[in-house]
């Protein structure tokens, strides 16, 4: 009876952290005070993975030891040449079914709660971020900035700020994946697609690489991901912004001095 | 022995000799693409070719050729036709000229899949044809469509053949459920093809349509989208993965109840828990293969909880499996050796897919290695390790002879190895970011020696299968004589001469009311 209390107060328990989870997983209510700190999708990724590994390390080590024992237990030996298994009575047979379908569908449900709730934090983008507009095609990662500043297979961004891709393609299918960050998403034709990530640490760069096939060159479609600081991120971008804006300037004029002569 | 009774034959038996001997030729040459891109990856760099396009048809053909002309077709072609009407006690199969119909296309498609070293342009659209490059590429896309089909249609007459098989001709006093697991398990994936095979044949005939006559199914500057294919394709290619998996539990059980002497543990619960359950959910987890590919959230999340739900039916087989060894008397012949090495593979290939189940996890996961890794486990480990134990242990019945004991258990022991060095390997860079489908991977140099170590292993696991087939081919020709029954099975297809005559039994089998094929505890 204590244990059975015992349990009731576990099962309690897990249900109570089981719902503060998913509540984590949505947004603050408008007017709640200060913002919400941003939540690190990597970071997740690799508490979730380590659950999921150890979770599958454990059946895995029962299921193995058992079946040994058993090949072991019962091998042929001599003055037992039939196996003499009891046939199970109809109340086992149907335990056998519904008990182990019980632990499965809990662990299954766990390590679904635990992914769904991840899965909002990869799919709800902070609303202080970089937006950069991504366009794939073969074979290149051609990005634009907010000022229209465009660079290809390279992309600077400053340390501590979400920066939210938005994807699309000129031909076939690209998939915009860094190792590091422990994201990726296709980009297609007719399509926008998503994905952000935090960049922490200023001065590293980040592999890139194409992670749906799209061709033959598809193994060299690589880009890379400089993180600056935040300061060198702005004097990077503003100097950049105004050649930028200087050659937008120098064209309008060649443009419209043909216009005059004429 | 006569060439044209063998290409004319109708004997259900005669017909899986021919699956099994098209399925091992595909599959040694899709073996060997497997060793040259491996050998391609030991370096950084061009290695073997400088053309990454002939990398490219390699890993085509290897995956096409695999799964479409050597595992459906050894599991479902060779194992059902020699093992469905002996194991219900019938003559022959329904329908037998539509048997040897279904073999005949089973060769076009061996014979197309390996004309696609021959053509000017070959396919490289990988087995997965995803437009728009499949409908973009020079390669010869029409090569993958008719190839798909013409398998398919092979598959499909012979799903019609087996269910009315089953379902008319068993052998007076066969209830449902004193039908071997075998039989159960290949039947529950012939109805998986009969429903998704035609799914397949529409998705890969919309490409051709697209390419060659300027249709816009998948193109979206004219109203089509790319997404509708990728669904197309794994709404058939998920289930296919059980119509792989259900007949090699299938030919597992046989083997285990056979050699541990003993019944199958929990019945019932194997066929209307784990074969029925899998049927039943096998339709509704196809999503998990487009996590990255920009599907709707909805989607994503709700198919992470059906597939995480496929872990109770095949839990249940496992349960089934391992419960069938629990007080028997296990002899360790070579068949048994390789289903025991699968029952411990298995659960690598299983359990390491349960992180792929999760959207959240595959963001990192999906298109590295860890996926390549993970489906060889379960299809080239415990898959085609079952082919093997199967083809060992109806070997003394199809051929009449005995293989050789001491070199079937070296050819085992060297694949274990092998397949261990190569594929868990695989899983360690793939968590680390080494993408698939890569000719070379200049931005990961780390993964060099991991490369190298793949490549060695791959070559003994090479060695490996040789031994195998060789074992095979000799025991074949000059084994000595087998008898009819050397396993002692319980088994009805044990039950007549070996190699057994046209028609199976001099007289129609029928069976006692006490009587199931794993009933070794009665005398």
């Amino acid at each position: 009876m204590r244990n059975l209390k015992k349990l009731g107060a576990a099962v309690a328990g897990c249900l109570i952290s089981a719902s503060t989870a998913f509540a984590e997983g949505y947004p603050v209510a408008a007017g709640s005070g200060a913002p919400p700190a941003v939540r690190d999708p990597a970071a997740g990724w690799d508490h979730l993975w380590r659950e999921v590994i150890i979770d599958i390390t454990i059946i895995g080590v029962v299921f193995a030891l058992i079946t040994a024992w058993l090949l072991w237990r019962y091998r042929h030996r001599p003055g037992n040449e039939t196996g003499h298994a009891p046939k199970l009575s109809a109340a086992a047979a149907v335990a056998w079914v519904v008990i182990p379908t019980f632990v499965f569908l809990a662990d299954d449900l766990y390590i679904a709660a635990n992914g769904w709730h991840l899965w909002n934090v990869y799919r709800e983008v902070p609303a202080d971020r970089l937006e950069i507009s991504l366009e794939t095609g073969m074979y290149s990662f051609d990005y634009t900035y907010p000022n229209g500043l465009r660079t290809q297979n390279e992309l600077k961004v400053p340390a501590g700020k979400p920066v939210l891709l938005r994807m699309t393609s000129r031909d076939t299918l690209h998939n915009h994946f860094i190792p590091d960050f422990r994201v990726k998403e296709d980009s297609m034709p007719g399509r926008i697609t998503y994905l952000w990530f935090l960049p922490k640490e200023a001065g590293k760069q980040h592999v890139v690489s194409c992670a749906a096939y799209c061709g033959v060159m598809h193994s060299y479609m690589a880009s890379k991901i400089v993180v600056l600081s935040p300061e060198d991120y702005k004097a990077w971008y503003d100097k950049e912004g105004a050649k930028l804006n200087e050659m937008k300037s120098a064209a309008e004029q060649t443009k419209a001095m043909p216009a005059k002569k004429s | 022995m006569n060439i044209k009774e063998w290409i004319f034959t109708t004997d259900h038996k005669r017909v899986g000799i021919l699956y099994l001997i098209g399925s091992m030729a595909a599959f040694a040459v899709a073996g060997v693409m497997a060793m040259m891109m491996r050998i391609e990856l030991s370096s950084l760099g061009p290695t073997i070719t400088a053309n990454p396009t002939t990398y490219n048809v390699w890993l085509y053909s290897h995956g096409a050729i695999m799964i479409l002309a050597f595992q459906i077709p050894a599991l479902t072609g060779f194992f059902a036709n020699f093992c469905i009407p002996l194991m219900i006690g019938a003559k022959d199969v329904a329908f037998p000229r539509v048997n040897a119909l279904s073999v005949w296309l089973f060769y076009v498609g061996v014979i197309l899949a390996l004309l696609t070293f021959f053509v000017p342009d070959p396919p490289d659209v990988m087995w997965t044809g995803y437009p728009p490059y499949s409908t973009i590429t020079t390669g010869n896309t029409a090569f993958y469509t008719f190839t798909v089909l013409i398998l398919g249609f092979a598959s499909i007459i012979g799903g019609v053949n087996f269910l009315t098989t089953v379902v008319y001709m068993r052998a007076p006093g066969m209830g449902w459920t004193k039908l071997n697991i075998f039989v159960w398990c290949t039947l529950g994936a012939f109805v998986l093809q009969l429903i998704f095979v035609p799914v397949l044949g529409t998705a890969v005939t919309l490409i051709s349509l697209d390419k060659y006559l300027g249709t816009h199914f998948f193109d979206p500057t004219n109203g089509g989208d790319v997404l509708t294919y990728q669904n197309l394709f794994w709404f058939y290619s998920h289930p296919a993965v059980y119509v792989i998996f259900l007949p090699f539990f299938g030919v597992l059980f046989e083997i285990v109840a056979t050699f541990a002497r003993n019944r199958v543990f929990n019945y019932k619960m194997v066929v209307f828990g784990g074969i029925f359950g899998i049927v039943a959910l096998a339709g509704v987890v196809w999503v998990h293969h487009l996590y990255v590919s920009g599907m709707a959230d909805w989607l994503r999340i709700g198919m992470m909880v059906t597939t995480l739900m496929i872990s109770v039916p095949v839990g249940l087989m496992l349960i089934g499996l391992v419960g069938t060894l629990y007080k028997g008397s296990i002899s360790f012949e070579t068949p048994m050796l390789y289903a025991s090495g699968v029952m411990f593979l298995f659960l690598i290939g299983g359990l390491t897919g349960i992180p792929l189940a999760v959207p959240s996890l595959t963001v990192h996961l999906a298109r590295t290695y860890y996926v390549v890794g993970h489906f060889h486990y379960v299809m080239a480990v415990a898959g085609t390790f079952s082919i093997f134990a199967g083809v060992y242990y109806w070997f003394p019945k199809f051929t009449g002879r005995m293989y050789n004991e001491f070199w079937g258990k070296l050819g085992f022991w060297i694949t274990f190895v092998g397949t261990n060095m190569v594929f868990w390997t695989m899983m360690d860079i793939g968590v680390q970011g080494m993408p698939r489908r890569y000719y070379d991977y200049a931005q990961f140099p780390q993964f060099v020696s991991a490369h190298q170590f793949m490549t060695l292993g791959s070559i003994i696991l090479g060695i490996g299968f040789v031994i195998a087939v060789v074992n095979w081919i000799v025991g074949a020709i000059r084994g000595p004589k087998a008898g009819d029954n050397p396993w002692g099975s319980h088994s009805l297809e044990w039950t007549t001469v070996s190699p057994p005559p046209h028609g199976n039994w001099p007289s129609p089998p029928s069976v006692a009311e006490n009587w199931t094929p794993y009933g070794y505890d009665k005398p």
